[in-house]
């Protein structure tokens, strides 16, 4: 009845309901201010922190100078000056070199060595082996990249443990130092990650185990299948979704996939051309030099081809029928 | 009678030799599961020995699984350290605030974007969800903070990390996962949202909050590079994982023995010729991750469930 008077006192039924409608939904925020007290203040927080942040992208299209600060349109614009500049620059190259086959190093190893692990303790039968092997597994995953780096460093250094084993066996007469030769330091990078975080990337795996039926292990065990078989055919289809799910997921997020932290941790100048990454470029332009523009700009550049391989890793996955993101 | 027993003979034995086949398999298994369990700890293990053997001795290198020379000076020093001990103070200050105000704030924002009923709600999720995928980036997101007057202040720490967004979606799955009625019988009684959260919605999501207290702690712990980039002009505001990275910096690969020692002028020591910079890394990697050690196997069980919930409803 109300509405209907509404109506006709004014003649667009667009612009007439709207009142009531804005009328309803400020009277019940009233009655929810308690939810409001509750939420609103950690928008605000999340717009200043998260969104604020935002705006800075203009710098990768400008000649930001910090005599304006924030006011980015008074900033001398430079269209795509600075990623041109990238492309041209062989550093840069070079960089997403390094970024690319570190990123592709952790992905492969990371996905391939967690399911293969996560299989193997699966099929152990003592269980509170398999919780001690499980609970051992995970350390190295909570220790910091610094202790992780600082482990690393120990181990390698030229009278630590590694080259001690090799002159011992009569493979060199020196040591060597490994994180001095570039060549070394991918191998390096691969087998830290896979130190740090086979143990931990195996959850997922696992607690997918879980949920197939056991009664195809023992139909499979009846029809005389082994430990292998039963692994290739019941396990492994069983857990296929949770991998393709977590393959999008990583794919896209594979530039992160070549960290910051322990490509920097490890780093020096000796196997800067294998160790130096985007975002280690993006610190060292930036925050060192003071090229906030340059750096921005690579940044940019990485958060786009992030976005490019996550909806195409998400199409290919949909167009052949499998499990997807979105 | 023969027949039969010619017949059930192969069977017995492939029946065996297939029990033998698993015996194996299993063998192999947990061999290769105890070699796999000495490759994790050995590096540990390794600087373990070195933080207890005596600094000079350390220096011909040779040290494998068990110290040479036993020696708590290493430790001595640490302890005495001004430099070191207050770092620590600071690691642990920001560890217990920043864990409380994170694990405090993600529930209270969960609790209310799982009412169905807020009007606000969808606007708080897309809000909170889209920063999933937009990022300003560290320079950005440096200049905003400098502009925030975070820049040498211990509030870095804590104030950017206040809720993150994935805490959010696991809470909330794990509120709508809760027995239906618990929430609606406590308004019947006339609880209001306040009382409903504190009174009911905290205690039964204590299993959820310890998996998110345990990652933010951790994080809290480990993290260096909010004090790098932000405070390492402030000598009082820097943590022990940054310190341990100062050293490390300085002794890396490229620099001689000489540069490391110049990482403790700052810490203005002079007794610092009594330590090797070698026996000190491994001394501080050690404390650094002693109390990731004594947590994480408690939590086990929580944090494998809390992702399973997680997972469940993303």
């Amino acid at each position: 009845m109300e509405n209907q008077s509404v109506i006709s006192a004014s003649p667009s039924a667009g612009v007439s309901s709207k009142p009531t409608g804005v009328k309803l939904f400020f009277s019940k925020l009233v009655k929810q201010r308690a939810l409001v007290v509750m939420s609103i203040p950690f928008v605000i927080w999340l717009f200043i922190f998260s969104y604020l942040p935002l705006w800075g992208w203009t710098m990768a299209f400008q000649h930001y100078s910090p005599k304006f600060g924030f006011r980015f349109w008074e900033q001398k614009w430079a269209g795509l000056y600075h990623f041109r500049f990238l492309f041209e620059d062989e550093r840069f190259l070079r960089v997403l070199r390094n970024t690319l086959v570190m990123a592709g190093i952790n992905l492969v190893l990371g996905t391939v060595l967690a399911i293969i692990l996560a299989l193997l303790l699966n099929e152990l039968r003592q269980l509170v082996f398999k919780r001690v092997v499980q609970t051992i597994s995970y350390l190295p995953y909570f220790l910091s990249w610094v202790v992780a780096a600082s482990i690393v460093q120990n181990i390698l250094s030229p009278d630590g443990v590694l080259n001690m084993l090799l002159i011992k066996m009569g493979f060199i007469n020196d040591g060597i130092l490994f994180l001095g030769v570039g060549e070394y330091f991918w191998t390096i990078f691969g087998s830290t990650m896979v130190w740090k975080e086979i143990g931990w990337n195996t959850i997922v795996y696992l607690a997918a185990m879980t949920m197939v039926d056991p009664s195809l292990y023992e139909a499979a065990e009846i029809d005389g299948a082994g430990r292998f078989k039963r692994m290739w055919h019941i396990s492994l289809p069983g857990i296929k979704p949770v991998i393709i799910v977590l393959l999008i997921m990583n794919i896209g997020w594979l530039l992160e996939k070549s960290g910051f932290e322990l490509p920097y941790l490890l780093g020096n100048g000796l196997n800067v051309d294998y160790s130096e990454n985007i975002d280690i470029f993006v610190l060292k332009f930036g925050i060192q030099q003071g090229n906030f523009s340059l750096a921005t700009a690579a940044s940019i550049f990485k958060t786009l081809v992030s976005f490019v391989l996550l909806f195409s890793a998400n199409s290919i996955a949909k167009r052949l029928g499998e499990a997807r993101l979105f | 009678m023969s027949e039969i027993a010619a017949n059930r003979k192969p069977t017995i034995t492939s029946r065996s030799r297939r029990m033998s086949g698993d015996q194996v398999f299993d063998l192999f298994n947990i061999a290769f599961m105890i070699v796999l369990v000495c490759f994790t700890l050995y590096p540990f293990v390794n600087v373990l020995a070195v933080s207890l053997n005596s600094p000079a001795d350390s220096l011909k290198g040779g040290i494998y699984l068990w110290p040479r020379e036993w020696s708590i000076a290493n430790y001595q020093y640490i302890l005495k350290n001004p430099a070191i001990y207050h770092a620590t103070m600071i690691s642990v200050l920001r560890t217990v605030l920043g864990t409380a105000i994170t694990v405090f704030c993600s529930a209270m924002v969960a609790y209310t974007i799982s009412r169905e009923e807020y009007v606000l709600r969808k606007f708080v999720t897309v809000a909170f969800i889209l920063t999933m995928y937009l990022s300003g980036g560290l320079i950005p997101t440096f200049l905003v903070m400098r502009e925030l007057g975070l820049y040498g202040s211990f509030w870095i720490y804590i104030l950017p990390g206040v809720i993150g967004v994935f805490n959010l979606i696991i809470i909330r799955s794990f509120i709508y996962g809760l027995p239906d009625g618990i929430l609606e019988s406590a308004r019947i009684d006339g609880a209001g949202e306040y009382r409903t959260f504190f009174n009911i919605v905290l205690p039964l999501c204590t299993p959820v909050l310890a998996t998110i207290a345990l990652f933010t702690a951790v994080g809290q712990w480990n993290s260096w590079f909010d004090v790098f980039i932000y405070n390492s002009q402030k000598a009082n505001l820097s943590t022990l994982q940054y310190e341990l990275q100062r050293i490390l910096s300085t002794s890396s690969a490229a620099n001689s023995g000489m540069n490391a020692a110049s990482a403790f002028a700052r810490s203005g020591d002079t007794s610092a010729n009594m330590v090797t910079p070698l026996s000190i890394r491994s001394t501080m990697t050690i404390v650094a991750s002693v109390p990731i050690i004594c947590v994480y196997p408690f939590l086990q069980k929580y944090f494998v469930k809390g992702m399973m919930v997680g997972g469940v409803k993303g």
